[in-house]
């Protein structure tokens, strides 16, 4: 078998006395939508913190593409292609849509300041370069309409799809979303349950969600990861971990 | 809105006469009277104290019935209408040219204090201009500012003193080491946040202030660098006696008023490039960086951006603005000691990007304007400038607490057929 995209092999996170997360190792494979599920405070965006580089793991490794992550600071981990998104959105509220993708584009943007100062053509080219990619993804999630709006101004709803865009602009291998539908009416989390088959198949992205939408999860998810109080419980495809009697009792209790 | 009943401002409406009174006589009513050799306190004459009852009783009625006096918005809308006459592209060309006109006419009608003091003008926008960067746009509360006009001062009065440098040769370097020096002190304390950065850059203004009055035998101390020569054109010394003067180049009387008028436009020439420079860099990608990151800094940094680097680069680029400025105040006082780099300037300077709006050009150029000329405007006030000062601090505070003209935003807007135009 070929090397999984993405390796987290017993990480190990400790909060002073609590140990957040207990040795939890997850694969994820290129091409494949993998979520980790759990109930409330079992740890998962905290092992979201660890992989994306907001937290240093107390102990535990993370490979990239076969490169260790765990060290990294996060904004540069994030330039290997590894983007996520926040359980509570952080966008920038009081730029608008297209500046907030344009913003989002830092890292591929011309930055030389003589280049810019002088608006020479290749900054020209580089920056109307950014704006249709920009404009290419505020289409793709329904949002071109509200371009110069401040995004803090946009709806719960358009606040998420506006988030994937985002990271979407920054050309990611790895997309990691943290709760995309939480807030979402029904036909909103369809419509993201498209939309996050799209990034895969059209735009060839892996993905990896927290999600609490069992319906979602189910649905999309190729590989699912459950972990309970900070210990990884099972993985499995969704039929097995529908059958699984620890998962069950984990969610419902014991009779 | 609903209204509150009287009784209640009734209360707050006593205790605000109260105070205004009782501070009032404290400050106004008593009187120190010299006798022989002993001091002594009386009673100030019986019209002042009609005069605070007066006034407490306005307090007292302003108080009681607040509510019912319609309020001045301040909301967005009353800003458009300001600007109204801005509104296309051509027509905010047309204004800008008619006030460059303007302003390069000006030293011409007028007489020698008021260009020296529109010179002082200018050095305080372009200041605040450089200081809007790291404030403004980063979102850094910076105030040790005036330790980087410090550098470029003295860098140009010293490499004069060694080196014998002109303040031509002087300039880029002052703007080289002022940025070096932002750098320098950016790197260990941009980790910090807010109070704590304040605090840091506080004590690194003051820092720099006590090193340049302690080197004595480097910078001479409290007594400062002295005699340091006016800018040249193109070689040309504006003074009555040497090898090659303006006016005997061409051909006129001698006058002191040139070399002011002189100092007027390259002071103009300075700030206007800084101004144009400023505009650029915020709608290069550095810019939408410097906005990003003082909207959320966790954001940036999983989109791929270091904060670090990007809060150094406002850093820096400010503290080069203000090097430029303490070259061309250097020349223009011919004299600098650390006296002229206290801390009240940093704040200053502060209060007048805060005044103007943060991130807003047009706003700190014209809060520049206001700060500089009202203090001297409030001249003949003289004893209570201060408090005409705090007045107007406190009723900005009241009507426009986002600042004279505050940003205006989008940079850039995104135009094809389907976008909603604003």
């Amino acid at each position: 078998m070929t090397q999984p995209l993405l390796e987290v092999k017993n990480l190990v996170m400790r909060f002073g006395g609590l140990m957040a997360v207990n040795h939890v190792s997850l694969d994820v494979n290129e091409g494949q939508i993998v979520s980790l599920i759990g109930p409330n405070g079992a740890g998962k965006t905290t092992v979201f913190n660890c992989i994306s580089g907001f937290y240093k793991p107390s102990a535990g490794e993370v490979l990239f593409k076969g490169k260790p992550m765990h060290k990294l600071p996060g904004h540069l981990i994030a330039r290997h292609g590894m983007v996520r998104t926040f359980q509570n959105i952080r966008l920038f509220k009081e730029m608008t849509l297209l500046e907030n993708l344009l913003v989002a584009q830092h890292m591929h943007a011309e930055r030389n300041l003589l280049k810019g100062m002088l608006n020479l053509p290749s900054y020209k080219a580089k920056e109307q370069e950014l704006e249709d990619r920009s404009a290419e993804w505020l289409e793709r999630v329904n949002l071109l309409e509200f371009a110069n709006r401040e995004a803090g101004t946009l709806a719960y709803g358009q606040q998420r799809r506006l988030e994937i865009a985002r990271c979407m602009v920054t050309q990611p291998t790895l997309l990691m979303l943290d709760e995309p539908a939480a807030g979402l009416n029904p036909q909103e989390t369809q419509a993201l349950d498209q939309l996050i088959i799209e990034l895969r198949d059209k735009y060839s992205v892996t993905l990896l969600l927290i999600e609490h939408d069992m319906k979602l999860v189910m649905g999309i998810s190729d590989q699912i990861v459950v972990i309970n109080q900070g210990a990884p419980l099972a993985t499995g495809t969704p039929a097995e971990i529908l059958g699984n009697q620890a998962v069950i009792k984990a969610y419902l209790g014991e009779e | 809105m609903t209204k509150k009943p009287l009784f209640t401002n009734l209360t707050s409406a006593l205790f605000a006469a109260g105070l205004t009174l009782f501070l009032g006589a404290s400050v106004m009513g008593l009187r120190l009277k010299s006798e022989g050799i002993t001091l002594g306190v009386e009673l100030a004459s019986t019209q002042t104290f009609i005069e605070l009852g007066l006034a407490g009783l306005i307090v007292f009625l302003f108080q009681l019935f607040r509510d019912r006096i319609p309020k001045l918005s301040s909301s967005a809308t009353d800003r458009i209408a300001i600007l109204a006459f801005l509104r296309t592209d051509k027509q905010q060309r047309l204004w800008l040219m008619l006030t460059i006109a303007a302003l390069l006419v000006f030293p011409f009608t007028t007489g020698r204090s008021n260009i020296d003091l529109a010179t002082l003008v200018l050095i305080y926008i372009m200041l605040a201009i450089g200081l809007n960067i790291v404030v403004g746009l980063a979102g850094l509360l910076d105030l040790g500012y005036v330790g980087f006009y410090a550098v470029g001062a003295y860098t140009y009065g010293l490499l004069y003193t060694y080196f014998g440098f002109s303040f031509w040769q002087a300039l880029p370097v002052a703007g080289l080491f002022a940025a070096i020096t932002g750098w320098l002190l950016g790197y260990p304390v941009l980790r910090l946040r807010g109070d704590y950065l304040a605090i840091v850059t506080l004590g690194f203004g003051e820092i720099i202030r006590l090193l340049l009055n302690n080197l004595t035998e480097l910078t001479g101390g409290p007594n400062g660098v002295s005699s340091i020569p006016k800018p040249t054109l193109f070689g040309l010394e504006f003074s009555r006696r040497g090898d090659n003067t303006f006016h005997e180049f061409f051909g006129i009387a001698y006058d002191p008023v040139h070399r002011v008028i002189f100092l007027y436009l390259l002071a103009l020439l300075l700030v206007m490039l800084s101004i144009y420079i400023i505009r650029r860099l915020i709608r290069m990608p550095i810019g939408r960086a410097w906005e990003a990151l003082r909207e959320d800094e966790i954001a940036c940094r999983s989109l791929g951006m270091s904060p670090t680097n990007i809060k150094l680069s406002a850093f820096t680029i400010g503290a080069t603005f203000a090097g430029f400025a303490g070259a061309f105040f250097a020349t223009r006082q011919s004299f600098i000691s650390p006296e002229s780099f206290a801390f009240i300037e940093s704040a200053i300077i502060l209060a007048i990007v805060v005044l103007g709006g943060m991130g807003s050009q047009l706003g700190v150029v014209l809060a520049a304007i206001a700060m500089v000329l009202l203090p001297e405007l409030a001249r003949e006030f003289n004893e209570y400038r201060m408090l005409l000062f705090g007045l107007m601090m406190v009723l900005m505070m009241i009507w426009r607490p986002q600042g004279l003209l505050p940003a205006k935003r989008p940079h850039r807007e995104l135009k094809t057929t389907n976008a909603e135009v604003k």
